[in-house]
């Protein structure tokens, strides 16, 4: 079988400027640093990029943010990063940045259809806000519910605790978030992972993202520092 | 007067029952935590994935892998379970949460909500809170009375919503209201403050129930 193990430049040289790329992690909790470094340095432009938020200056989707490297933010939250609030309203064009925010659970559900082979679902949450603007409204069994439609990425980036060579991942308590069903919604993954290990040492009990949805591997994740 | 945050989370710990999942909002809703009395064992649920959470991390003993939704070190009790966001919103969407406790900018007789976004101001993002609101079986306002004396208990909204017709009780440091279909129910006062006192602080007009209570 194909080796699917790269260094994290040659994982993300596959990354051209436009594409878009969700990202796993919840405020940079369970994203995948050392791909995040590897496209800061490739330095390609005009990115969109699916997150549940915006991460912090330093950190996760942040870096991206700080290096005018993304055009279009779709995410649930952005407050804890004040770079995107500026960058939102910011004169320059060059690094004004487009935020769509999405209730995070439609996001999740929204990535989720959108790997799942699902034409869309309905959900009562945003009914009579500005989220349900331009959205069709369906009346079901006595409730309001909002169509909302799959999403899909040309690339996820995701953080494994521990994933073997086969590429079936688990990941370690809250680090796992939107991981699980990115690894599902992009047309090609990439998984930074913690620890490497080789085919039969995670329990098939304990896998949580299946090798077959990852194309490619990227050792030498480091735990965060505080 | 005591601490009225403190005044306001004691009162809205008495909400809650003994095995009640539950989700506190940033700030003074997860100071409810600690007035729950002796008796009273609720399931903490955080919507990043996490069912059966703990107090916050003692520093320097953080896991940098564990994490609240507001993004604090936190810990977890023995039981609990981790879950992916899509599981961790189908549990909220699909009714498992008993309550919700949550600040407001703006609430209204009508149990509108509004407390995501100011136009052209704070634009931060709704996170979890819509489905939330939408999802949880009783959504509670914990929050002072008013903004430095602006309204924040009105007739209308004029923020944008987060929800409409959610929310069950508003809970602040002058009493506890009931959202009803006349309006609201002024159902215990705060014994600092008179009725004409509390009506002055609101805008919309309140009913006061012929049970009034004093708040504890």
């Amino acid at each position: 079988m194909k080796d699917k193990r790269k260094t994290a430049a040659e994982a993300v040289s596959v990354i051209q400027d436009g594409a878009s790329i969700m990202v796993g992690g919840f405020m940079a909790c369970g994203t995948p640093e050392i791909l995040i470094d590897a496209l800061v340095e490739r330095n390609v432009r005009n990115l969109t990029i699916i997150c549940n938020d915006a991460g912090v200056p330093g950190r996760g989707v942040g870096k991206l943010v700080s290096n005018g490297q993304v055009k279009t933010l779709i995410a649930s939250h952005v407050g804890l990063n004040p770079e995107v609030g500026k960058r939102m309203t910011c004169d320059e064009l060059d690094d004004r940045i487009e935020c769509i925010l999405v209730p995070q659970g439609t996001l999740a559900e929204r990535v989720r259809a959108g790997g799942t082979g699902l034409g869309g679902f309905l959900t009562p949450t945003g009914v009579g806000t500005i989220v349900a603007e331009g959205k069709q409204v369906l009346h079901v069994n006595g409730r309001d519910y909002l169509l909302e439609l799959p999403l899909r990425a040309d690339f996820a980036l995701l953080r494994g605790s521990i994933t073997d060579t086969f590429g079936n991942i688990t990941y370690n308590a809250t680090t796992r978030t939107f991981n699980q069903v990115m690894a599902m919604a992009a047309d090609h993954v990439i998984v930074g992972t913690c620890e490497l290990v080789e085919i039969g040492a995670i329990d098939p009990n304990n896998v949580m993202t299946s090798g077959i949805f990852v194309d490619t591997i990227v050792g030498g994740e480091e735990q965060w520092q505080i | 007067m005591a601490d009225i945050k403190e005044i306001i989370a004691r009162r809205v710990a008495k909400e809650l029952k003994d095995g009640d999942v539950v989700n506190l909002g940033i700030g003074l809703p997860t100071m409810v935590a600690n007035f729950l009395p002796p008796d009273v064992h609720i399931v903490l649920q955080s919507e990043n994935g996490i069912m059966g959470m703990g107090p916050a991390a003692e520093p320097g003993k953080e896991d940098v892998d564990i994490i609240n939704a507001g993004a604090q070190y936190v810990t977890v009790l023995p039981g609990a379970q981790y879950f992916d966001s899509a599981t961790s919103f189908g549990v909220i969407r699909g009714g498992h949460v008993d309550a919700t406790i949550l600040g407001a900018l703006q609430v209204d007789k009508h149990g509108n909500l509004a407390n995501w976004i100011v136009p052209g101001k704070m634009v931060p993002g709704m996170g979890g809170a819509m489905d939330l609101v939408v999802g949880a079986k009783k959504v509670i306002i914990a929050m002072q009375h008013t903004q430095k004396g602006v309204h924040k208990i009105l007739d209308e909204c004029t923020l944008p919503y987060t929800a409409i017709n959610v929310v069950d009780l508003i809970i602040t440091e002058m009493g506890v209201m009931e959202v009803t279909p006349d309006g609201l129910v002024l159902s215990e006062i705060h014994p600092d403050f008179t009725l004409d006192q509390v009506q002055e602080a609101t805008e919309c007009k309140l009913i006061v129930s012929p049970d009034l209570k004093p708040m504890k």
